[in-house]
């Protein structure tokens, strides 16, 4: 009898064995690719992320308990609305605009349901000022928008306007301040509002003039007010990840550091629209120039304010004090030992005094570092932050890579195994993705480099400026002298490294921080 | 269904390449405790972005979305490997690769982060693949290689 007729009896012939299981082999092949794939995974993990623990961020704090807060709002022109809005005020007309573009566009309809979720902080906007009327009555109107409404709902209280600041700093009805004004006015408004003890939310620079950076930070700490500086970057998740990661030595000894602001249109060049309703008689133009040199009524140096040093910071107050700040946060920088600075208006040829190009490189040599700052407003070619070391460099921006250094000493054994490759992204960090791994997929390599638009906290996306208006409102309602992230401390080793470039560029020399007198020379 | 030789073959190599394929994706992200589809998701475009980014910002749906994706994708490779439930595999395929391709439509003026690896008009690999599963059901060969045979022996002879 043959075998298969032997089989056959029992059910399953020798021919439908091997039919049967035909693949397994097929299997088997996959699995050794598989265990390539883990064991080339493994290795990678194992040759970085061991021993380091990233922080990161932890989700939105929650909101400390107290009474509704009552606050001015001093500047209520494009920043001070975008502040209102981080707050959960914007004019209704607004929200009806929104509805309207939601009901055919999905952008609109998020960006609405966005601001909606966004947690109701527990203030009331009782005060507005600002020196030109149309201004004052849109902040009057977003601040009545209590319930976030549109035209044909019901609304709050309507803020009172008063038509000086030092009216509004006066008023018993304002717990808190928050000063959203040119440049040249954030000093004169802040300690006004902190000599009536009111609590003071600053835009970022602190300061306008070397002199009066040294006044805020004294009349800050002995009126013992709670103060916070605009600079909402500190919020950003991929910063908190970065100072951790250089707490634990990843990187190794930080040398240079280059950082840089690009712009290429009008608007981020400072020459914004003029507004038709805008004129002698609508405009407190004496308030506006308060302590900058007399000048004619002019609605081109109101509204383009930033492109004149009468009132602005210039590229180093207004855009340079982001990177500073960023820096200062993760790496503890303080104010520099020397710092010199070049550029020129070299673009925007429309009567502005501020360059439009600027270089400025800061010396720490007891951090054995120099921070460099480039800026031009007419090339839009993008550059994150570089922060470069022995071991390895980080770039930073929303989202963070960490590249091996070929020559590295740390990582030389790791290099010379094979288990890590110098040169390529080998650490990343990107917001809204869980956890923090080694990069092992183009994918992933792909991502890191890109980045994500949206910040996220929990998994929802978040505006950072809603998150620093909460620390402030945290620390106001703790009542306990503690003070936020941006503090007046980190205000004035902003303001005064600023200052700095900014002296280097106008008496074309190097500037030197004493620091033992406190003085720039 | 009777098959020449030739087109036996073919349909069984088209089986198990595409179970290799579905196999070695899912037991890759099985193995990986980090992965996950968040920001593939996020990257959505299309008529159902909407959908599949609140999948991805839903903290108790992404999970089950991941672990749907990395077993299901696990277990529909090892049925078309193996020869076992092989149509259900081939059509719960189908459904995955449908989603992924309405995730991803390969549709003029929608742009991805994720980079392509080809120049695409409405049909992607996505969809070709699809259509490959829909051939694996509609031609099933399990029965003749592969561990549905065991059923069909015996089903084929007298007790």
């Amino acid at each position: 009898m043959k075998k298969d007729e032997q089989n056959d009896k029992k059910g399953i012939s020798r021919r439908d064995m091997l039919a049967g299981l035909a693949s397994l082999p097929v299997l088997g092949a996959l699995g050794y690719g598989l265990f390539l794939h883990a064991s080339e995974r493994n290795k990678y993990k194992s040759g970085l992320l061991k021993g380091i623990k990233p922080v990161l961020p932890s989700g939105i704090p929650p909101l400390v308990d107290g009474p509704v807060l009552r606050l001015g709002v001093v500047g209520t022109g494009g920043r001070g609305m975008y502040i209102m809005k981080a707050l959960g005020f914007v004019l209704p007309e607004r929200i009806d605009e929104w509805k309207s573009r939601a009901a055919t566009d999905k952008y609109w309809r998020d960006y609405l349901d966005e601001f909606m979720a966004q947690e109701q902080l527990n203030v009331r906007v009782t005060g507005v000022c600002d020196v030109f009327g149309k201004h004052a009555a849109e902040g009057m109107a977003a601040g009545s928008n209590l319930y976030r409404n549109g035209q044909s709902g019901e609304m709050a209280d309507v803020p009172r306007r008063y038509l000086t600041y030092q009216e509004l700093c006066a008023s018993p009805d304002v717990d808190a301040v928050i000063v959203a004004t040119p440049d040249h006015l954030h000093v004169p408004v802040a300690l006004e509002a902190a000599r009536n003890g009111k609590h003071v939310y600053c835009e970022k620079p602190l300061s306008w003039t070397v002199e009066e950076t040294f006044e805020a930070r004294k009349v800050v700490k002995d009126t013992g007010i709670v103060f916070q500086l605009g600079h909402q970057g500190r919020q950003t998740e991929s910063y908190q990840v970065a100072k951790s990661l250089i707490e634990q030595d990843v990187i190794g000894k930080i040398s240079l550091i280059e950082v840089c602001t690009n712009r290429n249109d009008p608007n981020g060049a400072w020459v914004y629209d003029i507004d038709p309703e805008a004129n002698e008689n609508s405009i407190d133009w004496k308030q506006f120039i308060g302590p900058a040199p007399w000048h004619d009524f002019s609605l081109e140096r109101f509204f383009r304010w930033r492109c004149w040093w009468d009132y602005s910071t210039g590229l180093s107050g207004d855009l340079f004090t982001h990177e500073y700040d960023a820096l200062n946060q993760i790496l503890g920088l303080g104010i520099p030992h020397s710092a010199m600075a070049s550029g020129g208006i070299y673009f925007y040829k429309d009567g502005r005094t501020v360059p439009d190009v600027l270089n400025m490189a800061f010396e720490y040599p007891e951090r054995d570092l120099t921070l460099l700052y480039s800026a031009t407003l007419s090339s839009e070619k993008n550059r994150g932050k570089s922060i470069m070391a022995h071991d390895a460099w980080m770039e930073l921006d929303e989202t963070l890579t960490v590249y091996l250094d070929r020559s590295s000493t740390r990582y030389k054994d790791q290099i010379e195994k094979g288990l890590l490759e110098p040169n390529k992204p080998i650490f990343s960090y990107v917001p809204g993705q869980d956890k923090i791994d080694a990069i092992t997929t183009p994918t992933e390599k792909y991502f890191a480099g890109r980045g994500l638009l949206y910040t996220y906290r929990d998994g929802k996306a978040v505006d950072t400026t809603h998150l620093h208006l909460r620390e402030w409102l945290n620390c106001i309602r703790l009542n306990n002298g503690t003070q936020p992230s941006c503090d007046i401390d980190q205000a004035f080793e902003e303001a005064i490294t600023a200052h700095m470039g900014t002296i280097s560029y106008h008496e074309k020399r190097r500037t030197f921080w004493d620091a033992v007198n406190e003085r720039i020379i | 269904m009777k098959y020449s030789k030739t087109g036996l073959v073919a349909l069984v190599v088209l089986r198990l390449a595409t179970g290799w394929h579905f196999f070695y994706e899912g037991m890759v992200k099985v193995l990986n405790p980090d992965w996950t589809s968040k920001a593939y998701l996020l990257d959505s475009g299309g008529f159902l972005k909407s959908m599949f980014e609140w999948m991805a910002l839903n903290d108790s749906v992404l999970p089950v979305v991941d672990f749907l994706n990395a077993w299901g994708l696990t277990l529909i490779g090892l049925s078309l490997l193996l020869g076992i439930f092989c149509r259900a595999g081939a059509l719960a395929g189908m459904l995955l690769l449908l989603f992924y391709y309405l995730s991803h439509p390969a549709f003029p003026g929608i742009e991805y982060l994720f980079p392509t690896d080809g120049s695409y008009f409405i049909i992607n690999k996505t969809l070709v693949e699809l259509f490959a599963l829909f051939v694996i059901f509609a031609f099933p060969t399990a029965h003749i290689i592969g561990v549905e045979r065991f059923w069909a022996a015996k089903n084929r002879r007298p007790e």
